[in-house]
């Protein structure tokens, strides 16, 4: 019998300042899926990655790692920030060996892990360039690869596009869209971009604010893979229409129409 | 686990090793420029990194950078001349440059190894305080408590006036005054290290802490692949500041100290100078003293940017 990758139960996380981050957040997170959390900001949508990475503790509620019969085992998780955030004193190749190189493993190993990663997002021939030689694009994309560089089996990605113009957003999106289908990642994917959303997910979580909590959980019953076509396609734009007016209730508690483009 | 420790050890040494080959690469970059004027370099000209070498170098001595300020030098030293001779200042007031000059050449054998026991407390004093703002630095970012409790006593330390303590520590070892006069000047020098290292350590991207958290990187880790490289932009400022200050500490050691015989230093020279009213003299002393203090900003300046060529916006060459 399967278990889900992640479960949460009624998780709830108040800062020290009385802020309600997030309230009654129940989640249940399938090996596999690609799911995207929308929402306005202090939504508590990045509370939930932090969380589930435990890089911030919960006041109260579970969460539970896949087969519950063993013991909280978070697998391998790797987490991509909305920055890069990359080391500027190192090369390409060391910012992605990184990871690898914490847990002891031998240089030539981690090198030679690296540099197939970076391959893989497209990077070869710039494991020597420094961060501040690349583009705001090519950046991320280091961050991606050291985040792959481990074989993770849960993704968390905090806005990782959030800074990138329309045109290298969706290059990166359908890139890791194709990674996505090769690996199978279970994929927890924070934006605010409710286009990219659709695009990318089988299955979008819409948050609302003050206190952060999910109000709605559409399916994109869209098949992969996901051409370019499909971002013209009729049943695409229905799909954004129907999270767009899912985010306007959450926002306005549904007394507004909404129209998108 | 064994294994790990060895690879931080290592690490560890890498980054020493990497600080003194960047002296290294300073001095021998200073070489290989001093080199190309003695007609040294005509052997490699075949090979395109020495013609660049000497490009680069041809290049630096002819830009702006130097030639502006040399400008200002001669023309503030004509203005001194002039004024000098049509005011007809007496020398025992202020004697002219050309004066100055030639009593420097004069007083040359007692006034240079002067100059260099001042350069041994200054440098001793200077890689003490490197070493040891540096170590208490990294102490201070291991805990939140050890940076409460004893940071204000670094503080203390910095703002007590140094003219006021100096004679307590020249009694205290008035059995080796060399040594005293380190520990002054080592006073005044230590703390600009130490306030930039802690500030530089504290800063490391929030994310990278972060990540280096997620990846379950342990204390040292995170110091030696992330903390120290982080504060490498900072601990260098703190160099270029606390070099020129253990030259100044060096000189109020030597001014409360006033020890004579063979172990005097330039500034107590100029001390001397100013009680027999030898003011020539005592301006070829202080020449020497602004040249030491120049020369160590100099370098301190080009370590910095050599360590930070690859990566901090400090050391690099904007074009828009």
């Amino acid at each position: 019998m399967s278990y889900p990758a992640i479960t949460l139960h009624q998780v709830n996380k108040a800062y020290n300042n009385g802020t309600v981050a997030l309230q009654d957040m129940s989640l249940t997170v399938e090996p596999s899926q690609f799911i995207s959390l929308v929402g306005p900001s202090g939504c508590g949508k990045s509370t939930v990655l932090k969380l589930v990475s435990g890089l911030s503790t919960m006041t109260s509620g579970s969460l539970v790692w896949g087969d519950p019969s063993r013991a909280n085992d978070r697998g391998k998780l790797a987490f991509v920030f909305q920055e890069a955030a990359l080391m500027p004193w190192a090369t390409v190749l060391d910012n992605v060996r990184l990871p690898l190189k914490l847990s002891n493993v031998p240089k030539a190993t981690s090198e030679e892990e690296s540099r197939a990663v970076l391959d893989l997002v497209g990077l070869s021939g710039f494991e020597k360039a420094y961060p501040r030689e690349l583009s705001g694009g090519m950046k991320m994309r280091v961050s991606i690869a050291r985040a792959l560089v481990t074989k993770p089996d849960v993704l968390l990605m905090d806005e990782p596009f959030g800074a990138l113009d329309e045109i290298t957003r969706s290059k990166l999106n359908s890139d890791l869209l194709n990674l996505w289908q090769d690996k199978r990642w279970t994929v927890l994917f924070v934006t605010h971009n409710i286009y990219e959303a659709v695009y990318l997910s089988n299955r979008v979580i819409v948050m609302a604010a003050r206190p952060g909590r999910v109000t709605a959980d559409v399916a994109i019953d869209a098949p992969y893979p996901r051409t370019e076509s499909f971002r013209t396609s009729a049943i695409y734009n229905n799909y954004c229409r129907e999270v767009s007016e899912r985010l306007t209730e959450a926002m306005y508690g549904g007394r507004q129409s909404v129209a998108i483009s | 686990m064994g294994q790990g420790l060895a690879a931080l050890a290592w690490q560890g040494i890498r980054w020493i090793w990497s600080l003194l080959l960047g002296i290294l690469g300073t001095v021998s970059g200073l070489q290989a420029s001093a080199g190309s004027f003695t007609g040294e370099a005509s052997q490699t000209a075949g090979s395109d990194t020495s013609k660049s070498w000497i490009a680069a170098v041809f290049k630096k001595l002819f830009s702006w950078d130097v030639i502006a300020p040399l400008g200002v030098g001669i023309l503030f030293l004509v203005i001194w001349d002039l004024f000098v001779r049509i005011t007809e200042t007496p020398p025992y007031l202020l004697p002219g440059p050309w004066l100055v000059a030639q009593t420097l050449v004069k007083e040359w054998p007692t006034l240079f190894p002067s100059l260099l026991i001042t350069v041994q407390i200054t440098l001793l004093a200077f890689f003490l305080a490197t070493v040891g703002g540096l170590m208490i630095s990294i102490l201070f970012t291991q805990s939140k408590w050890i940076e409460r409790s004893f940071f204000p006593y670094a503080v203390v330390l910095q703002t007590t006036p140094i003219v006021a303590i100096a004679p307590l520590i020249i009694i205290w070892l008035r059995n080796n005054t060399f040594a005293a006069m380190v520990v002054v000047a080592w006073i005044v020098a230590f703390f600009p290290i130490l306030s930039n290292t802690t500030l530089g350590l504290n800063s490391a991207d929030q994310n990278l802490v972060n990540l280096f958290q997620l990846y379950r990187a342990n204390r040292w880790q995170t110091l030696i692949y992330l903390r120290l490289p982080s504060a490498m932009p900072y601990f260098l400022g703190g160099l270029r500041i606390s070099g020129g200050l253990s030259l100044i500490g060096a000189v109020v050691a030597e001014f409360v100290a006033g020890t004579g015989g063979r172990r005097a230093g330039i500034a107590y020279q100029i001390l001397i100078s100013s009680f027999n009213l030898q003011v020539p003299r005592m301006f070829a002393a202080l020449a020497l003293t602004s040249v030491l203090g120049v020369l160590i900003f100099i370098s301190m300046s080009l370590l910095s940017n050599f360590m930070l060529r690859n990566w901090h916006e400090s050391a690099m060459k904007q074009e828009n």
